[in-house]
């Protein structure tokens, strides 16, 4: 697919994406919404995994942080300004990603996936256990920050529908802002160092400043999804940080295809479809879930986006190799 | 802390860690030896579990329900091996982690749909059901001693197995090196079946023996699965002795931990691996 085509298609996918709230189902808004900000969670992830060659296993954590900054800062001091509010959450996101990536960037391979897990459930049992996070019920957030400046207001989160164009808004602005980070310099360093991490040191790249980097731009984008949950959902709990969900969204990097941040937004788009669909056919829905994921590894290394090359090689494959 | 209770705390911790080490170690050797990253390992633990209450249940004696449940966790392995995870050595790690997350899913759901979502009680059996007097008010259960015994003798067999027989040899060199144990003539494959075998068994075994003390409950697994990571990072990957350490490590920082901070206990563990980590990155005993 050409430049221009791919461009066409995607725009044609938002403009679709818009039109949802016209069908006027608010569960479908909700839903949709949901897909949105999870493509945002996806789309931080895979500058680690697709982009920079680090595969995270916690990267719940940031998301958690995030979400649950919007609910305790709401519980202490009231209905927050979303100017305010949307910062201070992505920077303890951010912070949280700078001081545990500190530790981890410095492991390698399995030990990398398994240190950032070990991060991840550190931090659930933050919340989970101390008096700090209110425990395993979780905190609902009372209010939905206000957009309010001064006198004036944009608009109104407590409104179904800016609420959607607001997560749609964002989930456009991450999309935009990778794909400017990638084309940068600094983009392009990640993706050497993901290729071969030692050529880039002997060219003089100072790698573990690079991977830091990345890891907490990664976990500030992560806590911008999980911002947008809370606000979204209105309430968090400890689940938010388990491991299950650094699995669901390595899942949907993984669905979508690695290193292709479109890939992602596909794969949060699917992975939830697939979820609300088998949960709505069958209370055995985790049965399904977990057969797909196994078929997939199976049959299907390279993920959806690797089906159409796939056909391409069996069809032009004939007797030769 | 006066002296009964203090020896309270340290018998618990040996009892937890070396538990840890069952599940800990077979983790450890499939990381090691077949570079899988297996998170369906806490599951195996589940099972164990779920077979202790179902097979005591129908037979009435968890002596008997672990001689049938560890042959059964064997085959179950050494299926599990030959259908799916012998696909999965020349892959990434991601789709190793993939694989076996979607495992975890089946697994809960098929436990759901077998013997349900309930929390259930094991009996212990009744020759092991009783307490050694330490203080008047304070006493210790024999049954714990009694899983903290099966540990170290099945500890002390595995170090015999790994350092003393030729199917030891065979695996300590299928860590080092595949290809070179391949061109010997030795069959690899039979080797991993082997292993995973006995991984599963461990992991199945720990299970079974924790019942009684933590009853049978849905995602029992999942904590399990977390710390034995934790023991593997901290031990070093594919060393069994340092996944011994590390699990008697986080046994001891654990127990004490709940005593001395109850308010972070949860993340004691995990502050000691960070320490660990900071210290030596690739774990105590890594070796090469």
């Amino acid at each position: 697919m050409n430049v221009n085509a791919s461009l066409i298609v995607k725009l044609i996918a938002v403009a679709a994406i818009a039109c949802v709230p016209i069908s006027g189902e608010s569960f479908y808004v909700e839903l949709v919404a949901k897909m949105l900000l999870m493509a945002i969670f996806a789309m931080s992830l895979d500058l680690l995994v697709g982009f920079t060659g680090l595969v995270s296993f916690g990267h719940a954590a940031y998301f958690g942080i995030a979400a649950y900054s919007v609910a305790l800062f709401t519980a202490k001091f009231g209905q927050m300004s979303l100017w305010v509010m949307l910062p201070a959450a992505i920077l303890l996101s951010a912070a949280a990603a700078l001081v545990i990536g500190i530790f981890v960037i410095r492991t390698k391979g399995i030990y990398f996936i398994m240190v950032t897990l070990a991060f991840a459930q550190m931090a659930y049992f933050v919340f989970h256990d101390t008096p700090l996070g209110g425990g395993s019920d979780g905190v609902y957030v009372d209010a939905r920050p206000t957009a309010a400046i001064g006198s004036w207001v944009p608009f109104d989160l407590d409104n179904e529908l800016h609420m959607f164009y607001f997560v749609l808004v964002m989930m456009l602005l991450v999309y935009l802002f990778l794909h400017r980070v990638l084309q940068s310099p600094f983009g392009r360093v990640l993706m050497g160092i993901k290729s071969n991490e030692h050529r880039m040191q002997s060219l003089g790249y100072f790698t573990f400043g690079y991977k830091l980097a990345a890891f907490t731009l990664a976990g500030a984008l992560g806590g911008v999804a999980g911002f947008l949950y809370a606000v979204l959902f209105g309430f968090v709990t400890p689940e938010l940080l388990s491991w299950h969900e650094s699995g669901n969204v390595l899942l949907m990097v993984i669905l979508g295809g690695m290193g292709n941040l479109a890939g992602a937004v596909l794969g949060a788009f699917a992975f939830e479809a697939m979820r609300e669909f088998f949960a709505d056919i069958t209370k055995y829905w985790q049965l399904l879930m977990g057969g797909v994921i196994v078929a997939l590894v199976l049959f299907l290394p390279g993920g959806l986006t690797a089906i159409p090359g796939r056909i391409k090689r069996a069809l032009q494959g004939g007797g030769a190799k | 802390m006066d002296f009964a209770s203090f020896l309270i705390q340290v018998l618990n911790s040996l009892q937890y860690g070396l538990l840890l080490f069952l599940v800990a170690s077979g983790l450890t050797l499939v990381f090691g030896i077949m570079g899988i990253i297996n998170l369906a390992h806490g599951s195996f633990y589940m099972i164990g579990a779920y077979l202790a209450f179902v097979l005591t249940s129908a037979t009435g004696s968890l002596v008997l329900a672990i001689a049938l449940g560890i042959p059964l966790a064997l085959i179950f392995g050494a299926l599990l091996e030959w259908a799916l995870f012998s696909h999965l050595y020349k892959r990434d790690h991601l789709e190793q982690v993939l694989l076996t997350y979607g495992l975890i899913l089946i697994f809960e759901q098929l436990r759901s749909l077998l013997v349900g979502d309930d929390v259930h009680g094991v009996a212990i059996p009744a020759f092991l059901d009783a307490s050694i007097q330490l203080t008047e008010v304070m006493s210790y259960p024999v049954y714990r001693l009694a899983i903290s015994v099966v540990c170290i003798v099945l500890a002390v067999a595995l170090y015999y197995v790994i350092q003393r027989t030729r199917l030891g040899m065979m695996i300590r060199a299928g860590n080092d090196d595949r290809s070179m144990v391949e061109a010997l003539g030795i069959n690899i494959n039979m080797i991993y079946r082997v292993v995973f075998a006995l991984g599963v068994a461990l992991a199945a075994l720990a299970g079974m023996l924790a019942a009684p003390i933590s009853s049978v409950f849905p995602n029992m697994g999942s904590h399990v699965l977390i710390i034995s990571f934790v023991i593997v990072v901290i031990g070093g990957i594919g060393s069994v002795w340092g996944a011994l350490v590390a699990a008697l490590i986080v046994g001891f920082a654990d127990t004490f931990g709940k005593v001395l901070l109850p308010e972070i206990s949860g993340m004691i563990v995990y502050l000691v691996m960070a320490v660990v980590l900071l210290w030596r990155p690739e774990g105590i005993l890594k070796k090469g």
